[in-house]
């Protein structure tokens, strides 16, 4: 009898755990035993530093890893790697502090944000000379207007994927595909609130970055009215609701697709004509952090040939960086959506940083939509 | 003397890992963070409580569903399962206890596959020529997912409550003339009660509390209390101060059911159903 108590005592207690457990599905920590000696150095380009190790936090499915082992053998320097899944759950965990994450790669918008807010430290670019090799069009962005805070890890366009054998061809072109009510159950939306808002603003024919509150509380009944016909809100769940049949129609990056492309052939992708999000992810140090030389060094790293090449062939978004662009088959590089010309560029529209008190409606607005109710 | 030494790690853990976040959650909840960055005492977070209010009857509604089915799969089971003896009966409490050993978040997203517009069921279903159901992203996906992950808290409570009730009893009923129907309403179904409201418990409160299952079963779109609460932390709408007064709230809810049913348990026997 006392046996059975002791189990089920246990069992509750491992319920509270579970019950209190933070959605750690995207959080896998890459740890590797190389501890390297810093000599086998082939790239050139590394810089040297005396070990350590560097606390990366970047998006899922956004790395090679190798990449990493590579970057632990050639510097000596330990990766502790973590995922998060959109830039709202990377600014949630972060904000309280008590984290001691040294790199980050947030989109253009949430860089704004966290310049504005304080929260990065200036880079030290002697330590980082392989910026050189980034495309002079990505240097001083308007999100960090004199480049001090951040380097470009990738960037790329927002667009609509769809399953070519569910969809029929003259319903396409526009984010009203979304809303198409002929595909009701269909339908996946993209779940963080600047890109869901972004795409309901852009449908009406607003600018992503309107400070209008009218505007923006129209999207979000926009959005409302768009939750019954929808089968769910998902990030990077996206990929087993494409490549799988399971829904016709999502929204999410044009790398992305390309990745769900190799797993099923009959998806397609276009870029609606009332025109999408152009975004940048870049590489940034959070203030205080404990390893800033380190985050450097692994920052340079990144911008290197080699790793560069290798992320970008793993995770097909466009890369920063010139000499990799060079080295990529041509087919890759003269892509439209992935280095798109004037034309398609005059459609895009970058997130920009927001003021607070927008800041805060949109995270009401968000809580609005997400909470209202579909029956 | 002695007793308290015992119990001061007790004490100690219970103040630092319960107390001390229960006092931050207060007073999150009764905070605000002006522009400036300095935080007041408000009010403000409870005032819009009343928006969420169908997320919160949502939330109660389908972990009561999911209670309710707990209880009547999970009665029957832990009923047979005392009266077996030896080998049978272990296995059996293995056979119970074996998904808990896997991880939940693995679990619940095995039933994704599962449930999945292709996934395993549809096509099988397919292939012999029945229509395909479309269960994932439903509150019935849902409350299947809470019922799978929590079952096994309701069977083992109930279970070695039944096996603890003295056969003496029993054998005293059946000499007085009970039937077995009897015997099961008038003796062993009170007697087991304890064990049936321990499992509403431990059924209940991890169910209405629950995002992860909402999430990869429910596709986002019928927000639950857990869901709600974790976007202000974790989520896309960073807000610490309402998601801890909406926690507060779901705490004081919760506490008043419990109240109320223990209430229930403690009157004993035939006041209770049948």
């Amino acid at each position: 009898m006392k046996k059975t108590l002791a189990l089920i005592l246990s069992l509750a207690m491992a319920a509270s755990l579970l019950s209190g457990c933070v959605s750690s599905r995207e959080e896998n920590t890459f740890t590797s035993d190389t501890s390297g000696n810093g000599t086998g150095d082939t790239s050139g380009e590394v810089q040297q530093t005396s070990g350590g190790e560097v606390n990366v936090y970047n998006w899922g499915e956004y790395i090679d890893e190798s990449v990493l082992e590579d970057f632990e053998e050639a510097t000596g320097i330990k990766v502790n790697y973590q995922m998060y899944d959109s830039n709202e759950t990377m600014y949630g965990k972060i904000a309280p502090g008590g984290t001691d994450y040294d790199v980050v790669i947030p989109s253009d918008y949430m860089i704004a944000r966290m310049i504005e807010e304080d929260m990065l430290e200036p880079l030290n670019f002697d330590n980082i000379p392989n910026f050189a090799d980034i495309d002079p069009e990505l240097k001083n962005p308007e999100y960090d207007p004199e480049n001090l805070y951040s380097v470009p890890y990738m960037w790329g366009l927002m667009g609509v994927i769809y399953n070519t054998t569910m969809v029929d061809e003259e319903d396409l072109g526009s984010w009203d595909l979304l809303w198409n009510e002929k595909y009701a159950d269909d339908i996946v939306m993209i779940d963080n609130s600047r890109d869901a808002i972004g795409i309901a603003l852009k449908r009406l024919g607003h600018s992503y970055n309107t400070t209008d509150t009218a505007q923006i509380t129209e999207a979000v009944d926009t959005l409302i009215a768009q939750k019954p016909i929808l089968q769910g809100y998902v990030m990077d769940e996206v990929f087993g609701k494409m490549e799988g049949g399971n829904a016709a129609i999502g929204t999410y990056y044009y790398g992305d697709y390309l990745t769900m492309l190799e797993n099923n052939p009959d998806l397609g992708f276009y870029i609606p004509e009332e025109g999408t999000n152009i975004y940048v992810d870049a590489m940034c140090i959070l203030k205080g952090a404990p390893n800033k030389e380190n985050a450097e060094a692994f920052i340079n790293y990144m911008c290197s040939t080699e790793a560069g090449l290798k992320n970008c062939e793993e995770i097909w978004y466009s890369t920063p960086l010139m000499s990799v662009r060079e080295e990529l088959d041509p087919e890759v590089s003269s892509d439209p959506y992935a280095y798109p010309d004037e034309a398609i560029m005059a459609q895009c529209e970058s997130y920009a940083g927001l003021p607070q008190n927008i800041l805060d409606l949109y995270d009401s607005e968000w809580t609005r939509l997400k909470s209202a109710s579909v029956d | 003397m002695r007793n308290k030494w015992i119990a001061a790690p007790y004490v100690g853990w219970m103040a630092v890992f319960v107390v001390a976040p229960l006092i931050v959650v207060l007073v999150y909840a009764l905070t605000r963070e002006a522009p400036d960055g300095s935080w007041y005492l408000t009010a403000e977070n409870f005032a819009g409580m009343a928006g969420y209010a169908a997320v919160f009857a949502r939330s109660f509604l389908l972990a009561g569903i999911a209670t309710v089915v707990c209880i009547l799969l999970g009665y029957p089971m832990a009923y047979f399962l005392s009266r077996e003896r030896g080998r049978l009966r272990s296995m059996a409490t293995m056979l119970i206890m074996l998904p808990m050993w896997m991880n939940f978040l693995l679990r619940t997203y095995s039933w994704v596959f599962l449930l999945e517009r292709n996934g395993f069921f549809n096509t099988l279903l397919s292939s012999i020529g029945l229509p395909k159901l479309d269960i994932i992203n439903t509150s019935g996906a849902v409350v299947l997912g809470m019922v799978y992950n929590f079952l096994p808290f309701m069977v083992l409570p109930i279970f070695s409550v039944i096996t603890k009730i003295d056969n003496r009893v029993i054998e005293a009923a059946q000499d007085l003339g009970a039937g077995s129907f009897q015997v099961f309403r008038r003796v062993i179904f009170p007697l087991s009660l304890p064990g049936v409201l321990s499992g509403v418990t431990m059924v209940f409160i991890p169910s209405v509390s629950t995002f992860v299952i909402s999430r990869l079963l429910g596709g986002g779109k019928s927000l639950l209390l857990g869901d709600l609460i974790e976007m202000q932390f974790l989520g896309a709408a960073y807000n610490p101060h309402l998601g801890s007064a909406i926690s507060l709230v779901m705490m004081v809810i919760v506490l008043v059911c419990m109240g109320i049913m223990n209430r229930f348990g403690e009157g004993e026997g035939e006041a209770v159903l049948l």
